[in-house]
């Protein structure tokens, strides 16, 4: 007897390159729970544009992560709409660095925080010559926040004015 | 909803004349925030730059990501090609809720951090509802 299998993503010879449409399944989960759906942030006005005007290599990057990292001795993040930030330095030990969130699976990133704050990697890039320097310090938030007013109100003016206090030449941000 | 504050808040350093690069493995998400550069991964959430313990392709992939600095000439999202090999998207496309209680206290990876924060801050700051610098809520 022949069975037909459905081909299982992951086994195919080539990986599904298609990306998984969170907004798509985000409404159908709440849909499913009886919440209404979210309303995502939508900006169809072009974003502002900025040129990096040296080499990346002679640079000097900002580090903004989202996924809830806090150094070992400072206050955690709260898990409801936290629109605080914590400020690390870059030369922190790894082994500081823990994870907080509810949104994601954190065992990844408790395990090697580079997958979500890749401090370890951009000192390599510095110490390579791909990047010219690190900011002093990374700044860090739990970005699973509901609400875009608090965020454009507190987080969001909080996150430029230190970012534009370091005098970086560009940011890395890092969502999870 | 990480995907989506990193968007704003790129835009928002974009907009003060600060060049800004958002990695990303929500491409909806990130699409319509529409944040000035990001980088693809397709990647399981929670891993936006890569596997853990795989040093060398994170760094591989931080260059590339890194390199759109000097070479994208306009707003849009980059796929860098990089992906997961095991099987991960079935499971992912299934419409379950895995999102834990959203506690409104401080909420450490373990009690030593707890520990850490309360001998530095006090237990009033390292442990009450809200957080440090945080607006009352109505």
């Amino acid at each position: 007897m022949v069975v037909r299998q459905r081909p299982t993503i992951g086994l195919m010879a080539e990986p599904d390159r298609r990306p998984i449409d969170y907004i798509a399944l985000t409404r159908e989960t709440y849909a499913g729970l009886g919440y209404p759906p979210y309303r995502w942030a939508l900006n169809e006005d072009p974003p502002s544009w900025a040129a990096l005007g040296k080499p990346l290599s002679e640079a000097r990057l900002g580090l903004i992560a989202s996924g809830g990292v806090y150094r070992h001795g400072q206050v955690a993040f709260t898990h409801r709409d936290d629109v605080t930030h914590r400020e690390i330095p870059t030369d922190v030990d790894t082994s500081e660095v823990r994870v907080t969130h509810f949104a994601f699976d954190p065992a990844a990133a408790r395990r090697d925080p580079n997958v979500v704050f890749p401090i370890d990697t951009l000192r390599s890039l510095v110490a390579e010559g791909t990047v010219g320097e690190l900011a002093p310090l990374a700044l860090t938030f739990m970005g699973g926040i509901y609400s875009q007013r608090r965020l454009a109100s507190v987080l969001i003016p909080a996150l430029v004015d230190r970012t534009l206090e370091m005098e970086v030449d560009a940011v890395l941000l890092v969502p999870v | 909803m990480c995907h989506q504050s990193v968007g704003l808040v790129s835009r928002a350093i974009e907009a003060k004349g600060v060049p800004t690069l958002s990695m990303t493995s929500a491409y909806s998400i990130t699409s319509s925030a529409n944040p000035p550069r990001a980088a693809f991964t397709d990647f399981p959430l929670g891993h936006t730059c890569g596997p853990p313990d795989r040093p060398e392709m994170q760094r591989s992939i931080m260059r590339d990501a890194l390199a759109l600095f000097e070479t994208m000439e306009q707003p849009g999202i980059v796929d860098l090609g990089y992906g997961w090999t095991a099987p991960w998207k079935e499971e992912a496309l299934e419409p379950v809720d895995h999102r834990t209680p959203r506690h409104d206290t401080p909420q450490y990876q373990n009690q030593d951090d707890r520990a850490a924060a309360v001998a530095a801050h006090g237990v009033g700051v390292a442990c009450r509802a809200g957080a440090p610098g945080d607006t009352p809520r109505s």
